[in-house]
């Protein structure tokens, strides 16, 4: 293991999530197996309201977006997964009245202890990216888990002990590792291919990181 | 952000009840409190934040959890609210029970007093530091929001407290109230302009690009990833026209702040002044229920960048 960074705060281990979006190509199959597993793990039900009706609404811990940039005729289209970002300095922990929400020593994940949620919706407010969202049936705030009741499940094949979004990407756009281990597949990336945080103006310190766009010039041949 | 009918109520409500019990230990430690109607305003501060406090319950998911709200008191302001309120309605009770038993003098009555006004700066403090501690909502992540909730509670309260003196016969007390209600109002409103005038200036420190980290001058949503509504959706967007803010800035400022200071006036000239106080006090109720919708519903959260488009 790696010596720990110079300030006190900083966890000697945090997992994240690691997203390239030079390969994302927008099929939302990390969003529908995230909600497959974690409907069915310990962080479910994640229920759905009017599933079949006019209005349709569904909890989920991750999404994928699309935006566009530049303009014609060099325009961009980039798909955009968004979940928890599993921030090293998560403003959402500290004004959770209850406790209900934390960040794990060990591993940096940042949960939500449902037993003990009132559902005030606090937490949601004091996340700058949107990435809590509350389950109107069970009335609690639920969030990416990073598929802890996955990733260390021994009863899974090795290869297997990996949030159900980094399982199901075709395109290998999500990694996954210690972001504190400067060895680990994902600090590579990060150090090798310009990974940056989502709105560094907050000082939030994400865990997760996004590798850039890089913009492949036509060969002639 | 979303207004809460639940968050709307437990906050003008308790603010104003803070600002009774507020005035009502001041004029005990200057010797003037009203003989006939201190009970009454004790009793209705006490009343109307238990209506405040049982109002914010309807905000919870899960209301009979609610007691472990008190336990993050070391980081959570909300925690810190949760505890502070039971507390300050435990001290209007007692001072409440006391005057009306007859035991309105002596040293503790002065302790109690003290203890009360500190009480009500506590809890505003508390309130207020909710929705400051947020920093990128950056509407309210400012010293106003505090001197606001703070002014407005006692604006009110004094207002109130004439309006039911009046009501209860103790014109004296009613007409010692008014030149300090309409002071409150006045610096209130003030005030409310500062905040109102920094909200329309705010340029916004998160933008598509830094939300998405794409460098590029030009970046457009093309979709939010969902088709039908989520809590996202729901939560962080009012869903009112531009228009009917503009309308609810100017109404509510006519109804909290233009209305009952004409009023107040009114009152410190007329003989029979009761109409004076209830009509004051009536417009700033439901003035103030406005003016907390608009509180809300003008924050922009930095999460509504990722939600713009549809499809």
């Amino acid at each position: 293991m790696n010596e720990p960074q110079p300030p006190e705060e900083t966890l000697a281990k945090q997992l994240a999530l690691v997203i390239d979006l030079n390969v994302c190509v927008g099929c939302h199959a990390c969003v529908t197996s995230c909600k497959e597993w974690n409907t069915s793990g310990a962080a479910g039900p994640l229920s759905d309201l009017n599933a079949f009706a006019e209005n349709p609404s569904g909890t989920f811990f991750n999404r994928v977006q699309t935006f566009e940039a530049d303009s014609y005729p060099d325009t961009q289209t980039i798909h955009f997964p968004k979940s928890c970002l599993h921030c090293e300095d998560p403003p959402c922990v500290p004004v959770c009245p209850t406790g209900a929400s934390y960040k794990r020593a060990s591993d940096g994940i940042v949960l939500v202890d449902y037993d003990k949620c009132i559902g005030c919706k606090y937490c949601s407010w004091a996340c700058p990216y949107g990435a809590r969202e509350f389950d109107e049936e069970r009335k609690v705030m639920t969030k990416c888990t990073l598929c802890v009741d996955r990733i260390y499940d021994e009863l899974l094949p090795p290869q297997d002990r990996q949030p159900a979004c980094v399982k199901a990407c075709p395109t290998g756009a999500r990694l996954f590792g210690d972001v504190k281990d400067p060895e680990s597949e994902v600090s590579k990336a990060i150090r090798e291919r310009g990974g940056y945080s989502l709105m560094p103006e907050w000082d939030t310190q994400p865990a997760n990181q996004y590798l850039p766009r890089k913009i492949t010039t036509e060969v002639k041949g | 952000m979303k207004p809460a009918l639940s968050i709307i109520l437990f906050t003008t409500v308790s603010g104003a009840a803070q600002g009774m019990a507020l005035v009502t230990a001041v004029a005990t430690l200057a010797g003037n409190a009203p003989q006939a109607a201190t009970p009454l305003l004790l009793w209705a501060s006490t009343a109307m934040l238990v209506l405040g406090l049982v109002a914010s319950f309807f905000h919870l998911g899960h209301p009979l959890r609610a007691w472990r709200a008190v336990l993050m008191w070391r980081t959570s302001w909300m925690s810190r609210e949760v505890i502070a309120l039971p507390l300050f309605i435990g001290l209007t009770f007692v001072s409440a029970w006391l005057t009306t038993f007859g035991y309105s003098d002596g040293p503790w009555a002065h302790a109690l007093a003290v203890l009360t006004i500190a009480g009500a700066l506590v809890l505003w403090y508390c309130t207020a530091m909710i929705y400051m501690c947020i920093r990128f909502i950056q509407e309210w992540a400012h010293p106003l929001t505090l001197v606001n909730f703070a002014l407005l509670g006692l604006a009110s309260g004094l207002v109130a407290c004439g309006a039911l003196a009046c009501a209860a016969g103790d014109l004296n007390f009613a007409r010692a109230c008014a030149p300090w209600a309409l002071g409150a109002t006045a610096l209130a409103w003030g005030t409310r302009v500062l905040s109102l005038r920094r909200n329309a200036s705010i340029k916004p420190k998160s933008t598509l690009q830094s939300a998405t980290g794409i460098r590029s001058p030009r970046v457009v949503q093309k979709s939010m990833g969902f088709t039908g509504g989520s809590f996202n959706t729901r939560e962080f967007f009012h869903g009112a026209s531009l228009r009917l803010m503009g309308q609810a800035k100017i109404g509510f400022q006519v109804l909290v702040f233009a209305v009952p200071m004409a009023c107040l006036a009114w009152a410190l000239l007329s003989m029979h002044p009761l109409t004076a106080w209830a009509v004051a006090a009536a417009s700033q109720a439901v003035g103030l229920l406005v003016e907390r919708w608009f509180f809300f519903a003008q924050a922009q959260h930095p999460q509504n960048l990722y939600y713009q488009v549809v499809s």
